[in-house]
C-alpha cells in the first residue's frame, strides 16, 4: 500500500496536498483497495461553498457506495471531470487523479489530519 | 445483542490463501472477491471461475410419499421430472408470496435433494416439516455437504481433464449421482446461477480442499476463484431472480415473471389459489427491465417515482461488467411497464431519469 510522504491525511481515507491556499482532495490507494473496482463518481460541484466534514462526492464500486468528505473549509474552485467518464483512474492511480480543488477559508483546520507515519498506523489498526 | 461466531465452509483456509476478502454473507464468512470482481466476472463470461457454494442449504426428502408431498409445497410440476433431473421451482405461502425459491433434485420418485438458500434453510425446514404428512421423511443435511460451482464455457473442458464421467453425458439441468472427479466420489450436476454453462459439484466437507486445489490445478490459466461479488454481477445481468430482491414474502412468482415454473394445472399446491387469480386477472405489479437515462447506479431497494409519487423499487440493480454500463430491475404497476416508459430513480435523494426496457439483459451465445 502506498503512502506518499509529502501528503496529509483523514481518518476517512482522503488525501490532502496543500499548495499555498488551496487544497487538493483525493482517496487513497488503501481506500480504492478497499473499495474495489471503482464504476461511478459522482464529482463535486464546481463554485459550491463547502464546509469541514461535508460529503463532497460519492465514488461507487461494483459492491458498495463511498462517501468523499472535506476535511477544510472553502470553495470548491476545480474539479476532475475525467472521473465522470473513466472512474476506473481512481483504483489505477489515486494519487495522480484529485476529486477536488478546494480554496480554503481557514487553512488552520489542516492541522488536524494525519502525516504519512501517522495514517500508516491509522491503517495498519484498521486492518 | 450477542455477537455470534460467522460461520466457516470447508473451504475457509482455501479462501485465505487465495487472499480472498472475507465478508459476513448471512452469517457465513465467505470471499466477496479475490482478485477484482469485474476481473472475475469476466473469467467465468470468457473461460470458467470457480465458486464455493457450501453455504447453500440441503434438505432431503425421502419415502414413499416424497413425490406427492413435494408436488403440494412446490409450484413447479415436480412429476414432470425424471430420475437424475434437476428442476427450479418456488415455494409459496397460501397468498402467493414466496418462501423460497429452490432446485429439486429427483434420485427417485421416493428420493429427492432440494436446494435452498443459505438464509432461508432454517425457515424452510420448518415450512416443510410443518407440512409433514405419513410416508415422508424430511432431513436437513446441509452440514453434510460442501458445494462448488465451476461455471464459464470452458467448465466441462477443465473438469473432463480429471473425470473419468463424460460429462458431455450430463444435459443441461441434469445430475450424475455417482461422478468422480480428481478421484473422488461426487454428485454432479449441470446447473449454475451465472447465465453461463456449468456443473455444480456435491461432495463430503472433508474432500472439499482436495477437490477445490485438483480443479484449480486441472483449469491452470483458465480458471480462478470468484467471489460473491462476482456470483451477484453474473446472475444479475443473466437476470436470474435472488431471493430477498426480485421475490420475497411480498412478491409473487407470478409478479417476478416466473411463469413459467408456476403450473396451475397440475393439481393442488399451497399458493394455486391465490396465484391462479392473479393470473387471470394479471398481477398488479410487473417486474421490469431498465435502463439508466440519467447518471447514476441503480440498486436495490432503490425508490422509483413518476409524476412525484412512488410506484415502485428497485429490485436489483449494478454497473453491468459485460456491457459497461448500469441496468436494473424493478418491481412496477402494470401501467407503467411497457418498454419506452420513462420514471425516476431517487439516488441519495435526487431523482434520476431511468427508462423501461427489453432485451438489456444477458443471454448466452448459442454455438
Amino acid at each position: 500500500m502506498k503512502v506518499p510522504q509529502e501528503l496529509k491525511y483523514t481518518n476517512e481515507h482522503e488525501w490532502i496536498k496543500v499548495e499555498g491556499n488551496r487544497a487538493i482532495l483525493g482517496i487513497t490507494d488503501y481506500a480504492q483497495h478497499n473499495l474495489g473496482d471503482i464504476v461511478f463518481v459522482e464529482i463535486p460541484e464546481l463554485d459550491a461553498q463547502v464546509s469541514s466534514g461535508d460529503e463532497v462526492a460519492v465514488i461507487e464500486s461494483v459492491k458498495t457506495v463511498s462517501s468523499v468528505y472535506t476535511p477544510v473549509s472553502g470553495t470548491i474552485v476545480e474539479i476532475n471531470e475525467a472521473l465522470e467518464e473513466n472512474p476506473e483512474l481512481l483504483n489505477q492511480e489515486p494519487y495522480e487523479q484529485f476529486i477536488g480543488i478546494i480554496e480554503m477559508d481557514d487553512p488552520s483546520s489542516l492541522d488536524n489530519l494525519m502525516t504519512a507515519e501517522e495514517y500508516e498506523q491509522f491503517c495498519q489498526e484498521q486492518g | 445483542m450477542v455477537s455470534t461466531a460467522l460461520k466457516r465452509t470447508p473451504l475457509y483456509e482455501v479462501h485465505k490463501h487465495h487472499q480472498g476478502k472475507m465478508i459476513d454473507f448471512g452469517g457465513w464468512e465467505l470471499p466477496v472477491q479475490y482478485t477484482g470482481i469485474i476481473q472475475e466476472h469476466q473469467l467465468v463470461r470468457t473461460q470458467a471461475g470457480i465458486f464455493d457454494v457450501s453455504h447453500m442449504g440441503e434438505i432431503l426428502i425421502t419415502g414413499e410419499k416424497a413425490e406427492a408431498f413435494i408436488q403440494y409445497l412446490m409450484t413447479n410440476d415436480v412429476t414432470r421430472i425424471k430420475d437424475n433431473q434437476v428442476q427450479y421451482t418456488l415455494m409459496c405461502y397460501p397468498d402467493g408470496g414466496v418462501v423460497d425459491d429452490l432446485i429439486v433434485y429427483r434420485y427417485s420418485n421416493q428420493h429427492y435433494l432440494l436446494v435452498v438458500n443459505a438464509s432461508n434453510v432454517d425457515k424452510d425446514y420448518e415450512w416443510i416439516t410443518s407440512h409433514i404428512v405419513e410416508g415422508v421423511k424430511v432431513t436437513n443435511v446441509s452440514d453434510q455437504y460442501a458445494q462448488i460451482a465451476v461455471q464459464g464455457p470452458k467448465a466441462q473442458e477443465i473438469l473432463q481433464k480429471i473425470s473419468t464421467t463424460d460429462l458431455s453425458c450430463i444435459r443441461f439441468f441434469w445430475f450424475e449421482p455417482q461422478a468422480e472427479l480428481a478421484g473422488i466420489q461426487c454428485m454432479i450436476s449441470r446447473t449454475g446461477y451465472t447465465g453461463e454453462d456449468g456443473f455444480e459439484i456435491y461432495l463430503p466437507t472433508d474432500q472439499a480442499a482436495e477437490m477445490w486445489c485438483s480443479i484449480v490445478a486441472a483449469g491452470g490459466d483458465d480458471i480462478a476463484p470468484a467471489g460473491l461479488g462476482a456470483r451477484d454481477t453474473l446472475r444479475f445481468e443473466a437476470k436470474l431472480p435472488l431471493y430477498g430482491q426480485e421475490l420475497g414474502p411480498d412478491i409473487s412468482p407470478l409478479e417476478a415473471g416466473l411463469n413459467t415454473f408456476v403450473k396451475l394445472d397440475s393439481g393442488d399446491f399451497i399458493g394455486r389459489e391465490a396465484l391462479l387469480q392473479q393470473k387471470e386477472s394479471g398481477t398488479d405489479r410487473v417486474l421490469v427491465e431498465f435502463e439508466m437515462v440519467g447518471k447514476g447506479i441503480p440498486r436495490s431497494h432503490y425508490e422509483v417515482y413518476k409524476n412525484g409519487e412512488q410506484i415502485g423499487f428497485v429490485t436489483s440493480g449494478a454497473h453491468s461488467p459485460t456491457f459497461g454500463k448500469p441496468i436494473g430491475l424493478a418491481l412496477l404497476p402494470r401501467q407503467w411497464s411497457e418498454p419506452g416508459e420513462e420514471f425516476d430513480i431517487m439516488i441519495r435523494s435526487k431523482p434520476v431519469p431511468a427508462r423501461v426496457t427489453r432485451g438489456a439483459f444477458y443471454k448466452r451465445p448459442t454455438k
